[in-house]
């Protein structure tokens, strides 16, 4: 009787553990994607698109068998309505970034190679963020104790991405010679990638909030 | 069937035990949805009359110490009295216990009858209920970091921790529910232990005695009071009182099993006893209290903070108030089953000084000058008034004269009617070695215990075994009740 319990207990957890590493896979794909439009590799780009929207599928597909087995079995009832937000909020990460990069393969911004390295920094502060967040819902998930040693480090990566983010706004609209439409543009891109770093932060004060309840 | 309705009143105090007392094994498990309230009622009724069957003879024996109500009538209003009690306190949002509210009913028909209260065995009892909730508060705090370091050390996760909270809450309320039939029947039947109308019988190869049939009769009143009335209360407690994690909740259930077993159980008092170690009393106590005792512990493992010592202070006001009103609802009740419904709540127990049991009470250092008393004494309570005004007795040698002048009037006589009719209750061996004794008399039933223990083995005094004592007690009591000469007077 007990064994079977178990194996089921093991299956959500291993569903858990793959969604969260389907997000981690995301910003990475989403970083090499952005690399390749630099490089103007856009055959590697639509390879990317694919792979980052078999991404989001498969987190979504993921997150409604986790959300259906935590109600049907009624399980962990205390703790249930906070790791089902969580699940919904970090989905939120997954579907703009795959959105972003989508909006990229669809819209081929014009982006001057000035503001390459900046773009890299941002995406790199952004994927960063994410990382963390991950890292902390682990932690959350299994030693909450540790939760401390990385939702700091998700805090720092946020506001390294809200420097970088206003550092490229600025440069973008100080380039005279660049058309207001194309610096919106690029405005909507920045703002974008912006956001999926702020959409990290939120994640990481709700499990601050979540650890408090978490101990006995 | 007239029995039965006797025992109506100790089974009305079964089910209302079940009802309330189960929520304190499986409420919150239930009430957080841990649990579904059909798995937790049949695990918590199966283990409450294993526990009650098994493990009940002790802390029924404290209280039978404490007093014996010795007429099927008197202790069925001991039990009504007691159930009216905790019904009329609920009511009022008064806090009670089952526990001391039997302690109070048995005190008043120890009023009534004439009966001396045994202190010690009251003593025992009062520092039980103070020091049963601390234990529980002491046990919370230990278990509560067992917990807290095994999560923190094997890291274990959010779900895993749900698995093994389930399994836990299942596992220890089994114990639990075990240790409260174990520890409360002795409220439900305990009263009726002394005039148990049951006899053994055998079924299936086993044999059955008297009183593991009682204690079945009211492990099962507990269990159906689980199955009936039990959701209701489980799903306050569970989302209403107090709100505490799974995890918590199975430290309380766990804290407040371990107490309830160790007032309970029968092998672990004679391991302690025979190794020289202190024992704790089995004495029938307060689930709902030791909840609370937990909770608090939870709560100074936390820090102390938001402890609220009013509701401490609630518990402590009860354990005076409870069994005082108690014992005046029983004294009335007794008085208007004795005068007005004419049923006699007591059979009378005299007491007689003659030369042999002087001389028996020289042999355990205490002398009695036989000028300076009467030859006969009413009932205990004249006889201690007496001595002790006379100065010729001290408070603690008491006891042991009572237990030493007790007159029973036995006549060892009518053996057919008597093998016929006790066949069922003693065995062969047993009802061979009494008709040894046909036509001898005995003044004492001290007389006739050591005359049985010189006959063969079958009647030896059973040491250190509560078990065995009190079936040993039930037995001479029912040959005692069977062979006296003594008519029970109506007291008008």
């Amino acid at each position: 009787m007990l064994m079977p319990l178990f194996q089921k207990t093991k299956t959500l957890e291993n569903k858990f553990d793959d969604f969260l590493n389907v997000t981690v896979e995301t910003g990475l794909t989403f970083q090499l994607g952005f690399k390749s439009y630099f490089d103007k590799e856009f055959e590697k780009l639509e390879e990317y698109v694919t792979t980052i929207r078999s991404l989001e599928s498969k987190g979504d597909l993921l997150r409604r068998d986790v959300e259906n087995q935590l109600y049907s079995e009624t399980l962990i009832p205390e703790s249930r309505g906070d790791v089902l937000a969580l699940l919904e909020n970090i989905d939120n990460i997954t579907n703009l970034t795959e959105r972003t990069l989508l909006e990229l393969s669809i819209e081929k911004p014009e982006i001057a190679e000035e503001f390459y390295s900046d773009f890299l920094n941002l995406i790199e502060s952004m994927v960063s963020t994410v990382d963390e967040v991950i890292n902390t819902t682990r932690s959350f998930i299994s030693d909450p104790l540790k939760i401390k040693n990385s939702i700091h480090k998700v805090y720092f990566w946020e506001k390294e991405a809200d420097k970088h983010a206003e550092k490229l706004k600025r440069a973008v609209f100080e380039k005279a010679e660049l058309e207001l439409g194309k610096k919106f543009h690029l405005r909507y891109f920045i703002l974008a990638i912006d956001s999926i770093a702020d959409l990290a932060e939120d994640v990481a004060d709700r499990l601050a909030i979540y650890s408090i309840k978490r101990s006995i | 069937m007239l029995i039965f309705i006797f025992l109506s009143s100790g089974l009305f105090l079964g089910w209302s035990l079940g009802a309330n007392d189960a929520s304190n094994i499986f409420g919150t498990a239930v009430g957080t949805k841990m649990l579904k309230f059909r798995t937790a009622a049949i695990v918590a009724s199966i283990f409450v009359v294993l526990g009650a069957v098994i493990s009940g003879t002790g802390t029924s024996h404290t209280l039978g110490k404490l007093g014996a109500v010795n007429e099927i009538s008197g202790a069925f209003m001991v039990a009504l009295s007691a159930g009216f009690t905790v019904f009329w306190m609920t009511k009022l949002k008064l806090p009670v216990s089952t526990s001391q509210a039997v302690v109070g009913s048995i005190i008043g028909w120890n009023w009534f009858s004439g009966t001396l209260t045994d202190y010690n065995a009251l003593i025992k009892i009062l520092l039980s209920w103070i020091t049963s909730p601390m234990l529980a508060a002491v046990f919370a705090i230990i278990i509560y970091f067992i917990v807290r370091k095994f999560t923190m050390v094997f890291k274990v996760s959010l779900f895993r921790l749900d698995t093994y909270t389930r399994i836990g809450l299942i596992l220890i309320g089994s114990f639990g529910a075990y240790s409260l039939g174990a520890n409360n029947i002795a409220n439900v039947m305990g009263v009726f232990v002394p005039i148990s109308p049951f006899k053994t019988f055998s079924f299936a190869g086993i044999d059955i005695s008297g009183l593991e049939q009682l204690f079945l009769i009211g492990g099962l009143s507990i269990a159906v009071g689980i199955m009936t009335y039990s959701k209701k209360v489980m799903e306050t407690v569970g989302t209403g009182l107090v709100k505490m994690s799974p995890q918590a909740a199975l430290v309380v259930v766990a804290s407040m099993s371990l107490v309830l077993f160790l007032f309970a159980s029968n092998s672990l008092h004679t391991f302690l006893v025979s190794h020289h170690l202190p024992a704790f009393p089995l004495v029938p106590v307060s689930s709902s209290q030791l909840v609370i005792g937990a909770v608090v512990g939870i709560g100074i493992a936390h820090g102390g903070k938001n402890i609220k010592y009013s509701v401490l202070g609630r518990i402590a006001s009860g354990w005076i108030s409870t069994p005082i009103i108690s014992a005046i609802i029983t004294f009335v009740a007794l008085f208007f089953l004795q005068n007005v419904f004419d049923q006699n709540v007591y059979k009378n127990v005299s007491y007689k000084f003659s030369a042999i049991a002087i001389e028996k009470l020289e042999e355990q250092e205490i002398i009695i000058p036989p000028k300076k008393i009467k030859k006969y004494y009413k009932n205990a309570i004249s006889l201690k008034r007496d001595l002790l005004r006379k100065k010729i007795a001290s408070k603690s040698s008491i006891r042991t004269i009572l237990n030493y002048t007790q007159y029973d009037n036995l006549r060892i006589d009518h053996l057919d009617t008597f093998n016929r009719q006790s066949s069922n209750y003693l065995s062969e061996d047993e009802i061979s070695a009494i008709n040894l004794l046909k036509n001898q008399e005995f003044a004492y039933r001290w007389q006739f215990k050591e005359a049985m223990a010189e006959l063969n083995g079958f009647w030896k005094i059973p040491e250190n075994n509560i078990n065995s004592l009190t079936e040993y007690e039930a037995k001479v009591d029912y040959i005692c009740d069977y062979f006296t000469q003594n008519k029970y007077v109506k007291i008008k």
